[in-house]
């Protein structure tokens, strides 16, 4: 926690920068929007129409949309921001100018104000409280939806908030989670002041609002200036993880910002790109390997799983699960189709039975592997009980994976040795280095462990070894002669002034 | 001189004003007279261009209001409102010095002009100038809304039934203190009202409207006493024995008693 805190003040200022960039961008567009409709009545309702429609699209939706037209990164999470935002601020500014007194407005045209005269000396001002509340809204939901900024590799709390719900930690939740809800109050409050200002100060407030809004934008902006030569690109969950950044920085003593990415051994990417995993020569990096993971109760009930489960075993090493990812992460397969293959090529697959024994439920988390894996299991299932099976798959990372076996919402899914000795159980850290280099130590630790505290079985290891590791591209490690993590840090350390 | 020539102007299938045409002389005061929706507050309006007319034309001093902009037309013309469209976040004076800022006439100027006025119309400045207009009553912001029209000095002031929304006391006094202005002697006054009495009070001419049409047009005696339809005849009824009352100059008896005895016969 304490290697975290200065983090939580980098997301925090990371989160305010993100949040005040597409409030800018939103008062800055949406405002003269809500101008242009009080004079244009035919175009007010396809306005506030279609920003209303964007407002009802699911926040993940939306990031996911626009990946495809923007990529990752601080773009598409700023133009999310900004078309949620968009509603609140052109309906209260559309609101606000319509409901200010009609005598007024022409009196002041009979006064002889031209129509810029009157929108910025009368209009604007006797509508600055209903503007105000629109922005109030939007800057809240700004900050809400800010969080899952952290998906699309665009900083913010979330990273704190998405971590901790993949490593089942509830600290780091609540480290992203509280400074979120905080924020949005105080920036509430503040603006709640600016609302209820005078007349006098409204028109000043007009201009100024805009330009604080800019300079708490460059929290966000001035950040990425400063980087090092070599970009990295990592998932929430391996920055906030002691086998992740934390462990490189410390025990490597490597700080990178992506020619090198974060991934796993068996990830498709290896393949797609022609990448080269790099050695972990000082075993940050514990054993990874998998295995079903199933309640005693459900094994007990329906003793016939074991030995179906099991079959998998010893079936799928390092490079098979690398191409069965590559199969559907770059060649579009079905994971269903893939699993379907695979069975029949090893001669695994049955047709299913149909029987009406019972329900076995099967979880996975949200990557293509586990998918993989969750269909194997249920043709498997199928195939050789008379058991019915119904998944449920993409549970958001290892936590709501973990919570849903124990809380008796799944029966069965497959999990990793590291990931639950380090995500799960936390042991001393010594405990932690002992039982590192050895694969058999690891699983049978988390084995005895998950049956004494948890109620839960580990079955046989599928095989191969999921770790995490740090990957370059092929050509560029061979022409810096990088094999081995230890060889990055050196040559990055070399050029430093 | 304003010359109103041919002036139409219709909402929708709805004329509001029809074909209607007349002459202002200088420093002269008019008021159309009618019901509510009778198309006199729409003649007003066109005469500031807050409305264009679909046809017809309008000169003031000879030029065609058409070839002005609107803005420079509007600071030359004083408009009252009937419900006094005060800016409520304006204090009094700001309200009353927007027309002379938005001529542009220097600071010292214009807080002679303001202090002036608001002592004219009996609002003492210390008391009132940095007040909000919701702080005034009703009677008090009518005054400012007078003052605020006549500040920049304007030819021309129209006014839109500027007494009808106070209570018969307020309106009185307000009417007094305005017709004592100076300002106004020189003023080409154009107001409307459905107020017989004030029209007969404050017009040198009156027209009475009906229908988007002007019935009659004439000096107070001429509409009382020589009538020129049924409608205008009517329309004096209910108040004939007071205004021809007022037209009787004091001591001449043998007229009152024409007048009482003509009120009789019609009661009968």
């Amino acid at each position: 926690m304490q290697q975290q805190s200065a983090k939580l003040l980098q997301q925090t200022i990371q989160h305010i920068g993100l949040t005040f960039i597409s409030l800018f961008i939103t008062v800055l567009i949406g405002i003269p929007l809500g101008i242009y409709i009080t004079r244009n009545k035919k175009a007010a309702g396809i306005i506030l129409g279609f920003a209303g429609v964007l407002q009802t699209i699911p926040s993940i939706a939306l990031l996911g949309f626009l990946i495809p037209l923007l990529g990752i990164g601080p773009i598409p999470a700023i133009t999310a921001l900004f078309l949620y935002a968009l509603l609140p601020v052109i309906r209260n500014t559309y609101t606000g100018i319509e409901g200010v007194d009609p005598g007024v407005k022409e009196a002041a045209l009979a006064m002889g104000m031209t129509g810029m005269q009157r929108l910025l000396k009368v209009d604007l001002v006797l509508a600055f409280p209903v503007i105000m509340a629109g922005i109030r809204t939007a800057t809240v939901i700004n900050v809400g939806v800010g969080t899952l900024a952290a998906y699309i590799a665009a900083g913010g709390l979330g990273e704190f908030i998405f971590g901790g719900i993949a490593l089942n930690n509830t600290n780091m939740i609540l480290a992203g989670a509280i400074p979120a809800a905080i924020l949005a109050i105080a920036l509430d409050f503040l603006l709640s002041l600016v609302q209820k200002m005078g007349n006098k100060v409204r028109r000043t407030a007009l201009v100024l609002l805009p330009l604080i809004s800019l300079g708490f934008s460059s929290f966000y902006v001035l950040p990425l200036g400063y980087s090092s030569r070599l970009l990295a690109g990592f998932t929430p969950e391996f920055m906030g993880r002691k086998d992740g950044d934390i462990g490189l920085r410390s025990i490597y003593g490597l700080d990178i910002r992506t020619v090198v990415i974060s991934g796993y051994s068996t990830d498709g990417r290896l393949k797609a790109y022609d990448l080269l995993t790099l050695e972990d020569d000082k075993k940050i990096f514990p054993p990874y390997y998998a295995a079903p993971v199933i309640r005693k109760d459900a094994l007990a009930k329906y003793p016939e799983l074991g030995p179906v489960l099991d079959k998998l075993s010893g079936r799928i090493n390092d490079s098979i699960m690398t191409d069965l990812n590559y199969r559907v992460e770059y060649l579009n397969q079905s994971p269903e189709q893939c699993a379907r293959d695979f069975l029949v090529a090893q001669g695994l697959y049955k047709a299913p039975r149909n029987g009406n024994k019972g329900v076995v439920r099967l979880g996975s988390k949200i990557f293509p592997e586990q998918y993989i894996l969750t269909d194997m299991y249920a043709m498997l299932i199928q195939g050789y009980t008379d058991l019915q099976v119904s998944s449920k798959t993409g549970l958001g990372g290892t936590k709501i994976c973990f919570e849903a076996l124990t809380h008796n919402q799944i029966d069965c899914y497959p999990e990793y040795t590291g990931t639950a000795l380090l995500a799960i159980l936390q042991p001393s850290a010594e405990e932690i280095s002992r039982l590192t280099p050895s694969r058999d130590s690891v699983y049978n630790y988390v084995r005895q462990k998950f049956d004494s505290q948890y109620q839960l079985s580990w079955l046989q290891p599928i095989g191969f070894n999921n770790a995490y590791a740090l990957m370059m591209r092929r050509s560029q490690a061979q022409q810096l002669e990088i094999k081995t993590i230890s060889d990055l840090t050196r040559y990055l350390k070399k050029d430093k002034p | 001189m304003i010359a109103v020539t041919n002036i139409t102007k219709t909402f929708g299938s709805h004329t509001a004003v029809d074909n209607v045409s007349f002459t202002v002389k200088e420093g002269e005061n008019i008021v159309f007279l009618g019901t509510s929706g009778c198309g006199k507050t729409t003649l007003l309006k066109m005469i500031n261009r807050l409305l264009e007319p679909d046809s017809g034309e309008i000169t003031i001093d000879g030029r065609p209001i058409r070839q002005q902009r609107p803005e420079d037309l509007r600071r030359s013309i004083g408009y009252v409102f009937q419900n006094n469209g005060l800016f409520p976040h304006y204090t009094i004076e700001e309200n009353i010095a927007i027309v002379p800022r938005l001529l542009g006439w220097d600071k010292e100027k214009i807080s002679r002009r303001v202090t002036g006025l608001m002592e004219k119309l009996h609002l003492p400045p210390d008391q009132y100038g940095a007040s909000l207009p919701a702080q005034l009553s009703g009677g008090q912001q009518q005054r400012v809304g007078i003052a605020r029209a006549l500040a920049a000095g304007p030819p021309i002031l129209l006014m839109d039934e500027p007494f009808g929304a106070l209570d018969p006391i307020t309106r009185a006094a307000v009417k007094k203190d305005f017709k004592e202005l100076d300002e106004l002697k020189s003023t080409t006054i154009i107001l409307v009202t459905h107020d017989v009495q004030e029209a007969f009070e404050l017009a040198d001419r009156i027209f009475l409207m009906d229908k988007g049409r002007v019935v009659q047009e004439g000096t107070p005696d001429q509409l009382l006493f020589e009538p020129a339809a049924d409608y205008v005849r009517t329309f004096f009824e209910e108040q004939r024995f007071a205004l021809e009352a007022s037209r009787i100059a004091a001591g001449d008896y043998p007229a009152l008693i024409r007048a009482f005895d003509h009120f009789k016969n019609r009661q009968r």
